[in-house]
């Protein structure tokens, strides 16, 4: 027997995808939609251009969310920022470098950095000790990620994955070197305390536009409409049980 | 289409374990579970590797031409001990359990501790970084919620009037969270179908 939450929950994954595929198929009809601007992204783009001309890094940390784990998406965003970042910079002395606290997610920046510069016709460039495990454990991984901001010439930072708290130690060490820092998480309590001490902070569901924002490909920017899509259901859907709540119906 | 057949493979992989999610099909439920445990078994292997990068990587921190790491060197001689002390005495031995958690757990405590006034001076220097509404929302809500939960109002909440109001009080946070996970889930939702359509490729093949 299946139940209503299973059905519910197969609808919004059906509508989801046909969503997604819908405004894809529009957008390469007609010109894409434009996206609402965020400060954010723009003090994003300027730091990378700023970076790549000045010759100092980036740094992408995509934290250390468990792949297996339901928090893994906010990790996927921080290697879809990483490949679009490596292309971005391409050109600069000095490649980006990524750090994580999780080996399977080590292994995908490794990975993620290869096929970026694969696709740029510049393997030479790709070393894999640019993406690195800083440590296994939540505090180890932001000590292990300390000395890359102060010790490799890192002008702009770009954290997003899922952190805790501890992240604002990180964020701090990045303001002593009066480097740019814009951080997005999944975690209540990283935004909170991101809030305080980032330079930019992305705030809830804006972590999952940043490759959009980067122009990664037409179907982040579908995916963003698809969501908007969702989220209109999601709110008649509480609209409409709590009115059915109210009169007794549920 | 670059790297079609491990494309494919994840899509496959993907619809399978998603189809055994909502179809309670005996065999769908079988595949399912072999794949979750072939995904258990390489993210196993997955840490083994990144431990090998991370030792790698300060290796040659240690072995540099130039500034030499002696905190690399530390740690590499701290991973080594651990490791053949774990392999001879075997990682739930009692002892072992001990000497590991008694320097970890202070060291992570010392490190919370700075946290703490980490984050304490950041909020006295947040009108520095922001300014608008929104900064001052964030301000009042910290200070009111330290009020809240410092449990300096619980003596008022005899009086229902008091009660009634710190009971709506304390709801507030719950229907923001909820709001900001319910966005969340639905980025969640998003990248996941982006990978299950093929689009968003966390792997070169």
């Amino acid at each position: 027997m299946i139940s209503f939450n299973t059905i519910a929950g197969l609808l919004v994954v059906l509508i989801g995808a046909g969503a997604i595929f819908l405004f894809a198929l529009f957008d390469r009809k007609k010109s894409p939609r434009a996206l609402r601007p965020i400060a954010a992204f723009q003090g994003l783009r300027r730091a990378i251009g700023l970076a790549v001309e000045d010759g100092k890094r980036l740094h992408v940390s995509i934290g250390n969310a468990n792949i297996l784990s339901p928090n893994s998406a906010s990790a996927l965003v921080g290697l879809s920022t990483l490949n679009r970042i490596a292309q971005l910079s391409m050109i600069s002395d000095r490649p980006p470098i990524a750090t994580s606290g999780e080996g399977s997610l080590a292994i995908l920046s490794q990975d993620t950095l290869r096929g970026a510069y694969r696709s740029g016709n510049a393997l030479e460039q790709y070393d894999p000790m640019r993406a690195r495990l800083a440590g296994t454990t939540p505090m180890s991984y932001i000590a292990g990620t300390i000395p890359i901001v102060h010790d490799e010439s890192v002008s702009a930072n770009v954290l997003v994955g899922s952190f805790g708290s501890e992240v604002a130690l990180l964020t701090d060490a990045i303001d002593q070197k009066n480097a740019f820092s814009l951080a997005a998480s999944d975690s209540l309590t990283a935004q909170a305390a991101l809030y305080a001490t980032a330079n930019e902070t992305l705030i809830g569901e804006e972590l999952f536009a940043i490759p959009a924002y980067l122009q990664a490909g037409p179907y982040y920017t579908s995916s963003l409409h698809a969501q908007d899509v969702l989220r209109w259901i999601v709110i008649a859907a509480i609209l409409v049980g709590s009115a059915l709540k109210l009169v007794g119906i549920v | 289409m670059k790297a079609p057949i491990a494309t494919a493979i994840a899509i496959a992989t993907g619809l399978i374990v998603l189809v055994g999610y909502f179809i309670p099909l005996p065999v769908l439920q079988n595949i399912r579970a072999i794949l979750l445990g072939w995904g258990v078994t390489l993210a196993g292997v997955a840490a083994l590797i990144g431990i090998i990068n991370l030792v790698i990587t300060h290796w040659r921190r240690v072995t540099a031409p130039r500034n030499r790491d002696l905190y690399s060197a530390l740690l590499i001689l701290s991973f080594l001990v651990t490791i053949a002390a774990g392999l001879a005495l075997g990682p739930a031995d009692a002892q072992f359990q001990h000497v590991v958690t008694s320097i970890q757990v202070p060291l992570e405590t010392s490190l919370m501790a700075i946290l703490a006034v980490s984050l304490a001076y950041a909020s006295l220097r947040l009108f520095q970084k922001r300014k608008g509404l929104v900064a001052v929302v964030f301000v009042i809500s910290a200070l009111l919620f330290l009020l809240v939960t410092s449990g300096f109002l619980a003596s008022g909440s005899d009086n229902p009037i008091m009660a009634s109001v710190l009971t709506a009080v304390n709801q507030l946070p719950v229907a923001g969270a909820r709001g900001i996970l319910l966005g969340i889930a639905l980025g969640s939702l998003a990248t996941g179908l982006r990978i299950l359509m093929g689009t968003d490729r966390p792997y070169s093949g």
